[in-house]
């Protein structure tokens, strides 16, 4: 596996047309290597969000070039995008969007069922990523049934059921307090990173910082530099 | 697809609040319509029960008549005139008319009279208790046994009735296919001592029931008929002409009509818009699903599927409701005029398809609409 997992060349991203025209992202190159949790960082509207979502293929980029594991990702069809993101890319969201009316082993199988696996081995496989994040016992609950710090935990099992090169976290710890969003990015960098995938962690939190391996701030759509941290 | 499918099918069912609420819609709307057509389906047959049980293939009228109980006499020489045309094998007269018979306790009761040709007895009907010859014997009638039996206080043969003033005696029990629409027991008697028993007008003959030499002479034995100023009217011609005498003529079309309209419009409204707070409910979830890596046509597929189990679910649940209490109503009511037919079955499904292809466009669009953005932006 080559060890530069996303390469972003000259992404330009706007909203909106003439006098409502809004630059979003602003020539915003970078390269994230297998094995590296980096966390982009920066004000609201800063354009953080934006660059997450032109990265992981679920926002066309105006201008520029994203090639993940080598395969340029905006020249697939829509379809062909799908199945990339299906298979490559795990997404946690901050609002953590599980379905509440499925059990915490079928949330975490959705992407196992999505990519046509028998239903049973879906949920045997899921239970494993749950055991992974330590909810095995939960298995059959419903996710409101657990607290916001486990429901996170089971979006995180559901992101790593797929087994992607490329984790995408927006805001993971957003909708938790201190302690707890503490805990899970402790977690995923103990057990989640490893030298074949890479962590990009958008964010406000700065106290998590400790578990970054490179910090990148973002500033009016751009990359204002690393702020460099090691591994 | 499947496993999408059941996922699908689990995000549906385990909403059980919502489930239910879309499944009462449709169970409701299917019950209600159902309900009335088959009510109406189920008095149109009663009211051609006449022309069921005698069974003729063409039967010739005056023009001015709706249904087979309000017939026009026809001069005697209609029956000459339609014997001696091309095409008739053969063509014999009946009577069809009411009369009162007075019951032990001295209350009247309405009856239908059906006179059959003396000689052929065409149209007989088919006895379960007597012999068919013994129409012949003096004062002789045969009692239908249907719902209305028991309003001429159960007869047996030998039984004595008081028709008009004239003395009738019951020879045989019979049973038809249909019993009629009104409520009221009917008798069988040859056709002279129906004339005979039965005051009327100047012309006594109800109708002529023609058997043709085959089914293409129908056409030119129509044609000759109305040369007469009379109408012939195949049996399933003469049919239509009672239910539409009964659907355009008495307003119970209309009013079916009305009523159906607004069983389908209270199913969509309850379920279209239960489904599509489910749909807005789970809206963010379906953009998490697209963001994974699901394809648009799976979600398309994902909501079909939920509408479409709702939807056959609540047809299932009404028809069976709907046949349940018919049949509840049967049991306690033999000449309860409701009845399922096929027809209803397939115009209830028709508009439950309606519903389900209303509800899921509008779930289609919302969710097509989601951009996975969005949902990262929160």
């Amino acid at each position: 596996m080559p060890n530069i997992a996303i390469q972003a060349t000259g992404l330009v991203k706007w909203f909106g047309e003439d006098e409502a025209k809004t630059m979003a992202l602003k020539q915003v190159s970078l390269e994230v290597q297998f094995g590296e949790m980096v966390y982009i960082v920066g004000p609201s509207g800063s354009g953080k969000t934006t660059l997450l979502s032109v990265l992981s293929g679920i926002l066309r980029p105006n201008e520029g070039k994203v090639l993940v594991e080598g395969v340029d990702i905006w020249g697939l069809n829509s379809d062909q995008l799908a199945d990339f993101r299906l298979g490559k890319i795990g997404f946690v969201f901050q609002d953590f969007h599980l379905f509440p009316r499925l059990t915490t082993a079928e949330n975490a199988a959705i992407p196992l069922i999505l990519k046509k696996k028998d239903w049973n081995e879906a949920i045997g496989q899921a239970k494993k990523y749950l055991d992974i994040v330590g909810l095995k016992s939960r298995a059959d609950m419903p996710p409101v049934k657990l607290s916001g710090g486990e429901q996170q935990r089971v979006a995180i099992a559901r992101a790593l059921s797929a087994q992607p090169d490329v984790l995408i976290m927006n805001e993971p710890t957003a909708s938790l307090d201190g302690d707890t969003g503490q805990a899970i990015l402790s977690f995923v960098h103990k057990n989640v990173l490893n030298k074949d995938r890479c962590i990009i962690v958008v964010t406000h939190d700065d106290r998590i910082n400790e578990f970054a391996t490179r910090i990148l701030k973002m500033e009016d759509g751009k990359l204002m530099g690393a702020e460099g941290k090691a591994a | 697809m499947k496993g999408i499918l059941k996922l699908a099918y689990k995000l549906l069912v385990n909403d059980t609040a919502k489930f239910t609420a879309m499944l009462v819609g449709i169970t409701f709307a299917v019950f209600l319509m159902m309900f009335v057509t088959s009510m109406f389906s189920g008095v149109l047959k009663h009211a051609s029960s006449t022309i069921i049980n005698i069974g003729a293939t063409v039967w010739v009228m005056d023009p001015a008549v709706n249904t087979v109980s309000n017939s026009v006499g026809m001069p005697d020489y209609v029956l000459d005139a339609v014997r001696s045309m091309q095409g008739v094998k053969y063509a014999v007269p009946l009577y069809s008319g009411g009369a009162l018979v007075k019951l032990a306790d001295g209350t009247y009761q309405s009856v239908t009279v059906i006179g059959l040709d003396d000689i052929s007895l065409f149209g007989r009907p088919e006895l379960i208790e007597g012999k068919i010859e013994d129409i012949y014997a003096e004062n002789g009638f045969i009692v239908v046994r249907d719902a209305e039996f028991s309003k001429l206080e159960n007869p047996h043969i030998g039984s004595e009735l008081e028709l008009n003033d004239h003395r009738g005696v019951v020879v045989g029990i019979a049973k038809v296919a249909t019993s009629g629409l009104y409520g009221i027991p009917t008798l069988y008697t040859t056709y002279e001592r129906a004339i005979q028993y039965i005051p009327n007008p100047r012309y006594t003959t109800s109708y002529v029931l023609v058997e043709p030499k085959s089914a293409s002479d129908i056409p030119q034995i129509e044609r000759q008929v109305e040369t007469l100023g009379y109408r012939a009217r195949t049996k399933e011609e003469f049919m239509q002409r009672t239910a539409d005498f009964f659907i355009y003529q008495t307003g119970g079309g209309t009013n079916m009509l009305i009523m159906t309209l607004i069983s389908f419009i209270v199913g969509l409204s309850l379920s279209g818009q239960t489904f599509y707070t489910f749909i807005l409910e789970n809206l963010e979830r379906f953009g998490a699903l697209k963001a994974i890596g699901t394809k648009s046509r799976e979600l398309v597929g994902m909501i079909l599927f939920q509408a479409t189990f709702t939807a056959f679910t609540g047809y299932g649940l009404g028809v069976g409701l709907c046949a349940f209490l018919v049949w509840l109503a049967k049991r306690r009511l033999p000449s309860y005029a409701a009845m399922i037919t096929y027809s209803n079955l397939a115009i209830a499904l028709g508009m439950v398809v309606v519903i389900a292809a209303v509800s899921s466009y509008v779930g289609v669009r919302r969710v097509l609409r989601i951009e996975p953005f969005d949902i990262f932006r929160g």
